[in-house]
């Protein structure tokens, strides 16, 4: 089947088979390696992107669904000003370690700071409660995420 | 070549669903992805998420609502209906898996996959849901707990597609009750769970509806607990009883998350709890 989708701001035609997992696409088809595997389950989200800005597992996602959506994969996140303050944060925070979790965890935390702004640490645990992190004891994320929460409040100031 | 058909709407994906009884039938992948993995393609599938006649939550005459079969766990949780009427459905919405599963889970992907640890599945059970099936003849309508026929089965022919679920308007004062037990809060899978709906009249429990999940072959109504249950006040006596009657009707198993006694230990407790806070 054919496939039009906008991934990271560009349009895209893709042919190829419906059943496939949208990971699977990105990775072989696309080149878009950033997007990684963990457990291919659903479990880990490590392979988080976001759809239509929503964060799914795109191993869990049949390719043929993504037929007019836009995308963003971790290749889409930085600006041409340079990184997204998320990922600023995970680094300077140690938020990010041997690094297959952290594409996952920097999209989705993205998502949950745009979508609750004034969310409290809690419920930020909550929100990034499906991306496994077996490196960092999830300490270092919360705070780097809580860190590029207070300092995109005060961008808005 | 195995075929990917997203219908544009309901008529379509009912004539799709009759020509090709072996396509299958997918709403937000969450299960099939994973139960396909490894394995050859599919026929065919037929793509139902974001169909809008199968997507969304309604106001039913009476204070009930109808939900679209392939709403998303993400859109249950966002609406105030929800929340205010059934949030027993709703915080049990919250504990299915995490943000991404929630994202593109659907409740009619749950009810279709009938796992007996599919957490959205006691809620509906214990708010007396009814399944809204539609073939190119025609919608039927059953009780959810007729709906459940066995192990991962459900009463649902090869031409058909579950098109909606009815929740019809609690008592008013019910309590609603939530718990699901497992390793972690989030993206585990249970070991056991119980919805229960009750509501008092003069002090005694008039009417009681308890399920529970993960404790037999299906999500199941404790129908015998019930019965051991409505009319008395709600005391550890009655408690006693109500324990002594869950004992006597499920049937739980060991499996690799959990055992046997500890899940109707489990079940015990969560009944017990549930009486004494009436």
């Amino acid at each position: 089947m054919n496939i039009e989708v906008t991934i990271n701001g560009e349009s895209r035609s893709i042919e190829t088979e419906g059943h496939r997992r949208l990971l699977d696409v990105l990775r072989e088809e696309l080149g878009l390696v950033g997007t990684k595997e963990g457990c291919g389950e659903g479990e880990c989200g490590a392979c988080t992107v976001l759809m239509d800005g929503e964060p799914v597992n795109s191993c869990l996602v049949p390719v043929g669904q993504i037929q007019g959506t836009q995308l963003t994969t971790i290749e889409g996140m930085a600006g041409s000003d340079g990184l997204h303050i998320i990922q600023d944060t995970l680094v300077r925070y140690g938020g990010a370690q041997c690094g297959i979790c952290t594409p996952g965890v920097a999209l989705c935390a993205k998502w949950a700071v745009e979508k609750e702004p004034g969310a409290s640490k809690e419920r930020l645990r909550e929100l990034l409660a499906g991306n496994i992190c077996r490196c960092t004891g999830y300490q270092a994320i919360v705070d780097a995420v809580v860190a590029a929460q207070n300092s995109s409040e005060s961008s808005h100031e | 070549m195995s075929e990917f058909l997203s219908p544009k709407d309901l008529p379509a994906a009912l004539a799709a669903r009759a020509a090709h009884p072996d396509y299958i039938p997918v709403a937000g992948g969450t299960d099939y992805m994973v139960a396909s993995k490894d394995r050859l393609p599919p026929p065919g599938i037929i793509n139902l998420f974001g169909l809008g006649a199968l997507t969304g939550v309604t106001d039913l005459d009476g204070g009930g609502v109808r939900i679209g079969a392939c709403t998303t766990y993400a859109t249950l949780l966002g609406d105030a209906r929800i929340a205010n009427t059934f949030p027993l459905l709703r915080d049990a919405c919250r504990e299915v898996g995490a943000s991404q599963i929630q994202a593109r889970g659907t409740l009619g992907g749950n009810i279709a996959t009938s796992s007996p640890v599919g957490d959205s599945l006691p809620p509906l059970l214990a708010l007396d849901a009814v399944i809204c099936v539609a073939s190119s003849a025609g919608e039927r309508r059953v009780a959810y707990e007729d709906f459940l026929v066995g192990y991962r089965k459900i009463d649902l022919a090869a031409d058909e597609l579950i098109v909606a679920i009815e929740l019809p308007a609690p008592h008013v004062g019910a309590m609603q009750h939530w718990r699901k037990v497992g390793t972690r809060r989030a993206q585990s899978i249970s070991k056991v769970m119980m919805a229960a709906v009750a509501h008092l009249d003069d002090g005694r429990i008039a009417d009681i509806r308890i399920a529970l999940g993960a404790v037999a072959d299906r999500t199941v109504r404790a129908r015998a607990t019930e019965d051991a249950l409505r009319g008395s006040a709600p005391s550890e006596e009655a408690a006693k009883r109500a324990r002594e009657a869950l004992r006597g009707e499920i049937t739980p198993i060991d499996d690799l998350r959990s055992t046997a006694e500890y899940r109707l230990g489990v079940a015990e407790n969560l009944v017990r709890r549930f009486v004494l806070s009436l």
